[in-house]
Parts: C-alpha cells; sequence; structure tokens
C-alpha cells in the first residue's frame, strides 16, 4: 500500500508515492537521494539519522515516512547560505567537532534544534541536547567546544 | 633523516580540508554510492556455533522472484586473510561453519525486501561438532580442532626469555603476581561496514567500492578470491566513517559483494546492519594475563614474567601479529633487562578477532601498570618515582632489539603531575574519590609490512600542469583521522604555498600510487616523509626551471612559494611563470617521492616473530584520572583526565588533540563499559544499547597536552599520534579507583555491578575480619 506524501523538505514542496511501512529515512535516502543523512544502528540507538521535524530533532529510523504528511523537514543538506556553511557547521568544521564525519549530520541536526530554541544554551543543556547521539572518533571533548563555538558565531550574525 | 624546518604550514591548528564535505552531508560513504538498477544483497548466516556443513538449500530462495542470483561456498574456494601465513578464511563457509554468523550464503534481488524474503528461504544443514568459547575450553586435551593444521586450537604459541628473569627475581625486594582479565571489544565505528560492487561482464573487469582502511589489501584479497588478475579489478575507498582497526584486513563483506555482482553480472550494493557489522568482528580479543614483576625498594624492575592468553576467535586474522606485540612491546617503555613471555593466540567459536586500536599493546599495558602502582604503594613510594626509576635513555636498542631514537615520556610525566596537582592532592582526597595515573607508548607504523614485497614502504606521486595547481596522488587511506590533510599540508609547507594551491586525490587504485593502508598508525610517519620527498624532487625541479628563466645558477635560487629569485636584489619569477618554464622540458610534470624505513628499525631475530614491534619511532603517553566511587550504587564517574602525548612534533595540533582525546575516550569504554559477551556463541550484546558506548552525558573533561621530543625520522620530527594514549586510560582509572576505594580491579570492564559487588564482598571480608587483603580481583 502506498500514499501520496505531501511535505515541505529542506524549504521546498514536494509530493511522492510512499510506501505505507517506508521510513523517513529510507525516504530520504533511497528516494530523494539526499544521502547527508547517515543509518549508524539498527533502529533508535545512535542518533546518526537525525533530522529536524518542525524544527525538532527526530529520528527518523524511527519515524514513518507517511507520519510526516504536512510537516516541514529538514536535514544537514538545508544549512548554509549561498554554499556558505552555517554557523553549527562552521562550528563542527572549525574546532574538529567532526572526525570521520559519519555521526556529524545527526549532531549538526541535533544542535541546529537546540540552538534554535536556546541560542545560549549551557554545558549541561549541550549534553542533554547531544546525549543521544554517539560518537567514536572525538570522545566529545570537541563537540562540546563546536556547539559553543557555534554559538558564538550565532550571536554574531551567522545563520544556525 | 629529515632536516626540513617547517615554516609556515606545520604546526598549528589547522580544521581538515574534507571537513566542509562532512558538515555539509556532500561526504560520500559507500552505502550513499545509489545507481539506478543496481541490485540489494544480503547474507546468509550460520545459526550453528560449529559444524560440518551437509547441505545448503537455496532452491526456494532461488524462485523467489526477483531473486537475481545466489553466491555459496560453492562459489569460491579461495581463501582469504591479510598475513600470507595464515589465510584459513573463505569468504562463504565452505565444509565447515566456525562460528554463530558466519557468512554461508548470499543472495542478490532487485530490491532490499526481496533479498531479506530470499535469506529467510535459504536453509542448511549440518553435523553438529563440540564449539568452544573460551581459551581454557579451547585448549583443553580432547578438545576437537577449528582447523585441521592447527592441532590443540592454538593458532601461535610465542616464548622467549632475554636476559636471566631467575635472577632478576632474586635481586628484587618486592616480588609480586597478579592475574587480569579484559573482556573481548569491539570498534564499534559508526560506519555499518558496506560494499558496492559494479561487474563489467564485457570487458571482465571488476570495481568496487569498500569502507576499508586498506584498499590495496582488499585489492589483493579480490583478485584471490575472484581468480582474476590484479589488473582487472579496481578498488575505490569512499569516505569512511571511522576504523579503530576493524577495517585493516579485507573483510567478507567485499569479497561476497564482488561475488554477487559477478555472478548477477551487474552491480551490487552489500549494506550490513549493526548486528552483522559486530558479528563480522575484529576488536580485540578476551584476554588473561599472569604477571609478575620484580622490582627493588627504589622502584627499579628487576624481572618481568607474563604470560598471556588470547580469544582469538574461529580465524586467524591478525592473531600471529597480535600475541607477538603483546610481548614485544612489553619493552620500548622502560628499561627491562630480564623479561620471560609466553603467549598463546587460541582458536574459538566466536568471530574472528583483529587489530583494534592500541593493536596487541593495551591489555598488557592494563596489567603491568597497574601491578606497577600496586608494587609502589607497597614499597610507600610514589607511582610516579616508580615510573622515573625506569625511563630509558635515548638513543638506544631495547634488550628485544628494539630502536628508540626520541622519549618525551619524562616530558609527559612531568606534565600530567604538575597540571593535576598530584603533590599536593594524591591521598587527600576526599571520601570516595582517587587520583590514579598510567603510562603507554605505540609504534609509528611496523618496520616490516606485512606483506612484504621489496617496494619502498610509502609512496607519494605530485602532479603539475599548466595551471599551476598541485595535486598529490597518494593511497593513503584518510578514514576520519586526517591523513589527507596532513599531505596538504606537508606538500604546501615545503613548496613554501600556501594549502590553497595543494589538492590531494587518495582512493582510487586507478589513479594513485599503491599504499599498504591506515593502520599500525604508520601514516603520517610513512606517507609524511614520502610527500616531503616528492615535493622536494618537484622543488628541485622548478628551482631548475626558475634557473633557466632567470639566467643564475640553480645554487643561487630562492625558493619563497609564489616568487623564486636569485638574490635579495632580484625580482625574480612568479610560480606561473616558473612553472610555464618547467613545463617546457616534460610537458605535465609528474614526480615521485618514497620512504623506507631502516633495517636498524626492523626489530631483532632473538626469537621467532622478533621483528614485530619494530618502528621508525614510538610515541609516549601520561595520563592522570581523577574519580569519584559511589560505594551504594558502584557507579564510578571520570571526573577528569589530564593526558600528555609525546607525537614527536604536531604537524596539526588540532587533529593531534582530536586523536588523543579520541584514544583516552575509547579506553575509557573499554575500562568501564564495553564488553561483547556470548550466549552460546550467539553475541547478545551486538547493538549499541547493550554494547555500552559511553555517551557526551558519560564522557569527562579532557586536559590534552602535546610533548614533542623531536624524533630525528620523523616527518618534520613526528611520531605517531593516534593509537599510543589508549591504553594508560585502562590502568590509569583502575588506580584511581584503588586510591579511592582500597580495592584493585583488575578485571574489566569495570561496571557498576561489578563494582558493587566486588565493593559489598570486600566490606563482608574486612567485617568478619580475616585479614582482608586490600588489593583482590574484581567481579569473577
Amino acid at each position: 500500500m502506498a500514499k501520496i506524501l505531501d511535505i515541505t523538505l529542506n524549504g521546498r514542496k514536494r509530493a511522492d508515492a510512499v510506501p505505507n511501512n517506508l521510513l523517513l529515512l529510507d525516504y530520504l535516502r533511497e528516494v530523494v537521494g539526499l544521502t547527508g543523512t547517515k543509518t549508524g544502528c539498527d533502529g533508535g540507538e545512535c542518533g546518526a539519522c537525525t533530522v529536524l521535524i518542525d524544527d525538532r530533532p527526530a529520528l527518523s529510523c524511527l519515524t514513518l515516512a507517511a507520519s510526516v504528511q504536512g510537516h516541514r523537514v529538514d536535514t544537514v543538506e538545508s544549512l548554509g547560505r549561498g554554499g556558505h556553511l552555517s554557523a553549527v557547521q562552521r562550528g563542527f568544521h572549525e574546532k574538529l567537532g567532526s572526525q570521520c564525519g559519519y555521526c556529524t549530520p545527526g549532531f549538526i541536526m541535533a544542535s541546529v534544534g537546540l540552538l534554535r530554541r536556546n541560542p545560549n544554551p549551557s554545558d549541561t543543556e549541550i549534553l542533554d541536547a547531544l546525549g543521544s547521539n554517539i560518537c567514536r572518533c572525538t570522545g566529545y571533548v570537541k563537540i562540546i567546544e563546536a556547539v559553543k563555538h557555534a554559538a558564538q558565531l550565532q550571536a554574531a550574525g551567522v545563520a544556525p | 633523516m629529515n632536516e626540513t624546518v617547517p615554516t609556515h604550514n606545520i604546526g598549528g591548528y589547522v580544521p581538515m580540508i574534507d571537513g566542509p564535505e562532512k558538515v555539509s552531508g556532500r561526504a560520500k560513504y559507500t552505502a550513499d554510492f545509489i545507481s539506478p538498477g543496481m541490485l540489494a544483497g544480503r547474507i546468509y548466516r550460520s545459526p550453528y556455533s560449529h559444524g560440518e556443513i551437509l547441505e545448503v538449500d537455496v532452491a526456494d530462495a532461488f524462485k523467489l522472484p526477483g531473486v537475481v542470483s545466489i553466491v555459496t561456498g560453492a562459489d569460491c574456494d579461495k581463501t582469504f586473510g591479510v598475513l600470507p601465513i595464515a589465510r584459513s578464511e573463505h569468504p562463504l563457509a565452505r565444509d565447515r561453519v566456525r562460528y554463530r554468523g558466519e557468512p554461508v550464503a548470499a543472495v542478490a534481488a532487485v530490491d532490499d525486501a526481496t533479498a531479506r524474503n530470499a535469506i529467510r528461504r535459504i536453509r542448511m544443514k549440518v553435523r553438529e561438532l563440540p564449539a568452544y568459547y573460551t581459551s581454557h575450553a579451547a585448549i583443553a586435551p580432547d578438545a576437537v580442532a577449528l582447523h585441521e593444521k592447527k592441532p590443540g586450537n592454538i593458532e601461535r604459541d610465542v616464548l622467549f626469555e632475554l636476559g636471566n628473569v631467575e635472577s632478576g627475581f632474586a635481586d628484587a625486594d618486592l616480588v609480586r603476581e597478579g592475574t587480569y582479565n579484559c573482556a573481548e571489544v569491539c570498534q564499534n565505528q559508526m560506519e555499518m561496514h558496506a560494499a558496492v560492487a559494479e561487474f563489467d561482464a564485457v570487458r571482465n573487469r571488476m570495481t568496487v567500492y569498500a569502507s576499508t582502511q586498506v584498499p590495496y589489501y582488499v585489492h589483493l584479497m579480490l583478485s584471490q578470491i575472484l581468480d582474476m588478475e590484479m589488473s582487472r579489478i579496481r578498488v575505490v575507498k569512499p569516505h569512511v566513517g571511522g576504523g579503530f582497526g576493524c577495517r585493516t584486513e579485507a573483510l567478507n563483506v567485499e569479497l561476497i559483494a564482488a561475488l554477487l555482482a559477478r555472478k548477477s553480472g551487474g552491480t551490487v550494493r552489500l549494506m550490513v546492519n549493526r548486528e552483522e557489522t559486530f558479528i563480522t568482528h575484529r576488536g580485540r580479543p578476551e584476554t588473561d594475563i599472569r604477571l609478575k614483576i620484580g622490582m627493588t625498594k627504589s622502584g627499579r624492575i628487576t624481572a618481568v614474567e607474563c604470560e598471556c592468553y588470547q580469544r582469538g576467535g574461529a580465524h586467524s586474522g591478525y592473531g600471529v601479529v597480535t600475541i607477538l606485540y603483546s610481548g614485544s612491546m612489553l619493552y620500548a617503555i622502560y628499561d627491562l633487562q630480564n623479561v620471560k613471555y609466553l603467549g598463546k593466540r587460541v582458536l574459538t567459536n566466536t568471530p574472528p578477532c583483529g587489530a583494534f586500536r592500541g593493536h596487541g599493546t593495551v591489555d598488557i599495558r592494563f596489567a603491568f601498570e597497574g601491578l606497577l602502582d600496586q608494587m609502589a604503594g607497597e614499597l610507600g613510594i610514589d607511582p610516579f618515582t616508580v615510573r622515573r626509576a625506569n625511563y630509558l635513555k635515548a638513543p638506544t636498542f631495547t634488550a628485544n632489539d628494539l630502536m628508540v631514537n626520541s622519549y618525551g615520556l619524562p616530558e609527559c610525566l612531568d606534565w600530567v603531575e604538575k597540571e593535576s596537582g598530584w603533590k599536593t592532592r594524591k591521598g587527600k582526597m576526599p571520601k570516595g574519590k582517587g587520583l590514579g595515573m598510567a603510562c603507554s607508548h605505540y609504534i609509528s607504523g611496523a618496520s616490516k609490512p606485512v606483506n612484504w614485497t621489496g617496494e619502498p614502504h610509502a609512496t607519494v606521486k605530485i602532479k603539475l600542469d599548466f595551471d599551476g595547481s598541485i595535486i598529490v596522488l597518494s593511497g593513503a587511506a584518510d578514514i576520519g583521522q586526517g591523513s589527507s590533510t596532513i599531505l596538504v599540508q606537508t606538500v604546501a609547507e615545503v613548496l613554501g604555498l600556501d594549502m590553497g594551491r595543494v589538492r590531494v586525490i587518495t582512493g582510487d587504485s586507478d589513479v594513485v600510487p599503491k599504499d599498504n593502508g591506515s593502520y599500525s598508525s604508520r601514516v603520517t610517519f610513512m606517507v609524511g616523509n614520502a610527500a616531503i620527498d616528492a615535493a622536494q624532487n618537484l622543488k628541485a625541479l622548478l628551482i631548475k626551471a626558475a634557473a633557466r628563466k632567470l639566467d643564475a645558477r640553480p645554487e643561487d635560487i630562492e625558493c619563497l612559494g609564489e616568487v623564486y629569485r636569485a638574490g635579495a636584489q632580484d625580482k625574480g619569477a612568479t610560480f606561473e611563470e616558473v612553472v610555464t618554464e618547467a613545463l617546457k622540458d616534460s610537458g605535465t610534470i609528474t614526480v615521485t617521492g618514497n620512504y623506507s624505513t631502516i633495517p636498524e628499525s626492523h626489530g631483532g631475530k632473538k626469537y621467532r616473530g622478533a621483528a614485530i614491534g619494530g618502528t621508525m619511532g614510538y610515541s609516549y603517553s601520561a595520563q592522570v584520572v581523577e574519580v569519584s566511587v559511589d560505594e551504594d550504587t558502584g557507579v564510578v564517574t571520570v571526573d577528569k583526565v589530564w593526558v600528555a602525548h609525546d607525537c614527536g612534533k604536531a604537524l596539526n595540533r588540532l587533529t593531534v588533540e582530536g586523536q588523543v582525546q579520541g584514544s583516552v575516550w575509547m579506553g575509557m569504554g573499554q575500562a568501564m563499559s564495553e564488553e561483547a559477551a556470548y550466549h552460546d556463541g550467539l553475541m547478545v550484546t551486538a547493538n549499541m544499547l547493550d554494547y555500552r558506548v559511553p555517551t557526551i552525558q558519560d564522557s569527562p573533561p579532557i586536559e590534552t597536552h602535546i610533548v614533542e621530543s623531536n624524533d630525528p625520522h620523523g616527518p618534520f620530527g613526528a611520531k605517531e599520534a593516534g593509537e599510543g594514549s589508549l591504553a594508560a586510560f585502562l590502568p590509569a582509572l583502575t588506580n584511581a579507583v584503588a586510591d579511592a576505594t582500597g580495592i584493585r580491579f583488575n578485571d574489566l570492564p569495570m561496571t557498576p555491578d561489578r563494582v558493587f559487588e566486588t565493593i559489598e564482598k570486600h566490606r563482608r571480608t574486612q567485617s568478619r575480619g580475616n585479614g582482608a587483603r586490600a588489593d583482590s580481583n574484581g567481579g569473577t
């Protein structure tokens, strides 16, 4: 069984026929071709597939594509203006919050979600917001620095 | 010897050159190569731990509409394995299965759902054999051999005694012995294994995209398994989502994908899930250690005796090398003269182990540094004093012939001691809090490569053409550690150019020179030196051209990067003008740079396998860990870590810090929570909830300091930075917990239930007042 899914994906409206049991993650990667969102586990364990649904971080591997009918979905590909990196992207790049890069889109979207609702988070608020994302490279030290740097850039006028 | 002095691109905080792709989602990993019409692959795995295969029935699966091809052991009688002396593994089991989850058959179908349905229709029949899940069970006298050529299930038996251990112990004021157990751990890198194989039936050519650290080894094994000439194979390594040693050998995933693609006559994408990624394994073996050390009152080590059993899993993998490292790397950190080592690598009915970060050194270092700490306590001397009493004096050769030219360990100790406030705080911490310290070291690449061919250890090419851009061609596999960034920095540095003029191409066997791959922390040292050589060769050509252009002698030409001039008064020629002049000789310029290790670094011949451990330079690390222990719940919290790492010279301080912090943290996972556990051979922790990786909320601040001992052979003096700081965390933690609780934990991981149980046992023993020992084994 399939339905027509109408969504606003990365700011653009689109409609696709999707099977009822298709995960949002597989819709993004395999149907639309936005492979920035990553698969890192067998369901809900690692956070690599985090996207924003109406500005709130959500695990696309635990979300049915059909359930976001009429909603806004933003992936890592939505960030940055005119080819330039956004504040959070710059934070992760400049402070080495990303090493192998595989968990990075998930961490970035979780951080974007945090900074959109709380532009000046405390250390505890950063840890809480990123507590369900796993990184295997950094030991998280530079991820925390990256988010703080991003908050400063955002305060200086760079888009999150 | 490299006498190039860095001027502008080396030694700063340089973000990675591929960072913009990673933070924008544009970086493509193997599973992201989606093409129209490609087939989906899936693997059928053995539900048995050990059995003789009687039948693999795929007929029912093949009838399913949409199934294009099915491969089984019958399709390939070749074996693979990373060590030429131990290629025991079939990509799909033949005759026998040896662990639960071993690949038996694979399907290529029009989509993933069809492939999964087909897998459910495959049946196998076996005659079950006894299965062994511990080293102890596998080496019992009546045990059935997993492999005919390995009687007694011993993959490799190592025994050496150097010096005189008996007289060493006789000279000691204190002799202590401990037993230690470290659970099996997995790399669990974020990217699950994947391969895309494209078979061109018209030309009989195979292209494989693989999530690997070693494209060249994958190339070799594809050739062997497919029985195809290497010239017909192309291996592409896209972005790789971490490795940590899991991908330092060809895995069955890429080999099976290629077999499916050839049989299907098309393109197959084989993605395995997280559970299968765990089961493909190649992690650190469960290790049992008995360690005995003799020490004088002043802390000088007089003798060491070490016995080590590793549960290696069902196939050889790197096993022989791992058990040898565990012996040889007892050396090269302290001055040891009298050492006896007995190592046994055991074959068991569990997934094959591999070369996890810190290969072979970590569990041994845990035992060693723990026992040193315990003995220091008994002798009433400070743990720092014990280490200082046993320093090496570089340059030197160890008793097992390992070459040590630079030795920054003393500076590492001094920094962590000072910054942690050790002298004023140690022994005066409030109840439930403690401080512990430990040291570790690692190699900068094995001096003798696994596949010895006589070629240089590393080759880098640079192309320069009409556009004036410098293209570096290298087979070095960037898996997130930043090797491509180091290549750009290095070449730009030598040529005096901005990094923006230099681009790097890696990861395509059609284009780049062969490289042995990213393992044993070899890339910065070996490929970095080859890059310097290549850049110097290019610079010589450019200087010659500039001399011609400026009508001067080459020795009078000064290279300022964007300008070449003949003396300070000359306005000179621009880089573009010099390039145009240089191209007149040969058209497009291609230069080669090479690097080979020196024979003195190749390790010794005092025992069989003594070359393992030989390297051009050892990194050193010291750590202090501060903990809080909640004795009512058994929860241990790491409050802070201070780490100092001697990497010779930090070519890029940002990535060195990142590597050191990542190593410390990975050591923390092993020490505190990570464990691959099995039930009847079934891995029951094969997901990221049961295999407990520390989250950001569990992870401490890590104060990081770089020590630069300037190795005489390293590129700009650099040595290893990505592995050496892992091992010291484990004993620094247990030493800190011993400081906090008076209880010494010799078994890892120190999960809260183990800690609680041990503390309770200790309390009961103490309350009975029957001479409780302060040092007891935890969790056994």
